[in-house]
């Protein structure tokens, strides 16, 4: 039997620009949620966490109306950037990104709580300004956060199906990523492949989560 | 001269309470404040260093660092303070804490080897003792050259060995750099051994603004009593000599002779008694 590998790449390849993307967004978003006193606070992390309690097929008909070239941002994309977002990789990766958001959030929000306030107070007392604070003092003391919210935002976009089915269709080559792939395989009944991706997939997820732990437990001798 | 006329609503363990301060130290002053928990001293400093919001002015040495119209950030003020619990930066060594201040590695060794910490520059701020991180601390805060030097209780977290080391080079620091330092403490003997000028703060104002002589000293009339204290100062007056002692939580003055002078030495411990009289007792107001 041949075996092909497009999916899992595309399945990396998805992965890596959605964390790449949340990981920006991501900073400046929770540090703003973990340092704002405003009244809308809760309503923001509200939205922000939606994604974890929808079910995918509603988050996916959603993004797919939202996305799709009648409405204004779908529009938008194909006049300004010449992009497609439905059914295309593309699209994916938008989708992915608002899906995977709270994966990001939520951890990089408890590491800018968990950064002691007064080292932050100590730095800015040095003259130091808030974006050198960030990348010298506050990240750095925030490492195993910000491994876990990068771990876990790749890991779990990986292993995403509703959406990605529902958003990219299942066009081999281009939407077709792993998960979708044994579904099709299943559906075909094709059992033998879907074995093999269904380990693969278990072996690499394991190994990702046994990684961060290990990681976060040797951080946290180094601190203590 | 350092200028400072706050004013600032606080919600307490004891309901709201507003802080009103308004004072004027000079160039070169040691200010110690001193009062019961809660009483709105740290706040006061945080103020000063422009970490807290609040109405009112600051000026210091002819510079506005704060008045109705404009606030400085505490990036702005030349301040350096020292935090009551360091700290320090986790994740850099004892020399990057001061670099990152300022990338002045000369300046930055002379503090450490002044605080005899040179040994230390390598080393990580968890693998230190709390009275070294105490003295990381207190360099990092002279990095900036700052005019006023702010300390949060720098002594709370230490013991006793560990505090007279910190006392010495605060008081070295002091001189040296022309300094005027303002201390949160509640010990009398830091307190009287430091400064020149002492502020009581009470419930948001300034019970009492004088020199710790005249606050801490609680001498009067001789008893018969029997005290375990400590020396912490010799003076000589005229002919006479007196021994500055502290006593539980309070210090006292008493004369002794050239020959006792001469073999008692700052640090040592001593008891304080008397024989000729009854011990008078006297019922204290209660709070």
């Amino acid at each position: 039997m041949n075996l092909d590998f497009t999916p899992f790449l595309l399945s990396f390849k998805l992965a890596f620009f959605t964390t790449s993307i949340l990981l920006m967004v991501g900073i400046p978003f929770a540090w703003f949620l973990s340092s704002t006193k405003s009244r809308f606070k809760p309503v923001l992390e509200a939205i922000s966490a939606l994604p974890i309690v929808l079910p995918p097929s509603v988050l996916g008909f959603y993004l797919l109306v939202f996305l799709s070239q009648s409405s204004p941002v779908g529009k938008f994309f194909e006049e300004v950037f010449d992009i497609k977002l439905v059914f295309t990789f593309e699209g994916l990766v938008v989708a992915s990104s608002i899906y995977s958001f709270p994966f990001m959030i939520q951890p990089l929000q408890n590491g800018f709580e968990n950064v002691p306030k007064n080292i932050i107070e100590a730095s800015y007392l040095s003259g130091k300004g808030k974006i050198e604070t960030l990348f010298k003092v506050i990240l750095p003391n925030m490492k195993t956060f910000l491994l876990t919210a990068v771990i876990i935002t790749f890991a779990h976009t990986v292993g995403e199906f509703g959406v990605v089915l529902m958003v990219g269709g299942s066009i081999p080559g281009k939407t077709e990523v792993a998960s979708v792939a044994i579904y099709d395989y299943v559906e075909t009944l094709d059992y033998k492949s879907a074995h093999i991706y269904s380990l693969i997939m278990l072996a690499i997820s394991f190994a990702v989560l046994l990684f961060v732990y290990m990681f976060n437990e040797k951080q946290k001798k180094r601190f203590l | 001269m350092i200028k400072v006329n706050i004013q600032k609503k606080l919600h307490g363990s004891g309901g709201e309470m507003e802080l009103k301060c308004d004072f004027t130290i000079e160039k070169n002053d040691f200010l110690a404040i001193s009062g019961p928990s809660g009483s709105g001293k740290t706040t006061l400093l945080r103020i000063i260093a422009g970490l807290e919001e609040c109405e009112g002015e600051i000026i210091v040495e002819g510079e506005i660092w704060q008045n109705e119209r404009m606030k400085l950030p505490p990036q702005k003020r030349e301040v350096g303070f020292v935090f009551q619990d360091f700290a320090l930066f986790p994740n850099m060594d004892v020399l990057h804490n001061l670099l990152y201040v300022k990338k002045d590695k000369n300046f930055a060794n002379e503090l450490l080897e002044m605080t005899g910490l040179t040994e230390l520059a390598k080393r990580y701020p968890n693998t230190l003792s709390g009275g070294q991180k105490q003295r990381v601390a207190l360099c990092r805060a002279l990095m900036r050259k700052p005019k006023i030097l702010l300390m949060d209780e720098p002594f709370s977290a230490l013991d006793v060995s560990m505090r007279e080391k910190l006392q010495n080079n605060i008081a070295e620091f002091h001189k040296i750099f022309n300094l005027t330092t303002i201390m949160v403490s509640h010990s009398p003997s830091e307190i009287y051994r430091l400064s020149n000028k002492m502020i009581v703060l009470n419930n948001g104002k300034i019970e009492k603004f004088a020199s710790p002589k005249e606050l801490l000293l609680k001498t009067s009339g001789s008893a018969k009593f029997a005290f375990e204290g400590k020396i912490i100062d010799i003076v000589e007056v005229d002919v006479i000599n007196i021994a500055v002692i502290s006593i539980a939580n309070q210090i006292v003055e008493v004369v002794i002779s050239k020959k006792e002078a001469k073999e008692l030495k700052i640090g040592d411990k001593v008891i304080v008694s008397s024989k000729a009289y009854n011990p008078l007792i006297r019922k204290m107001m209660s709070d």
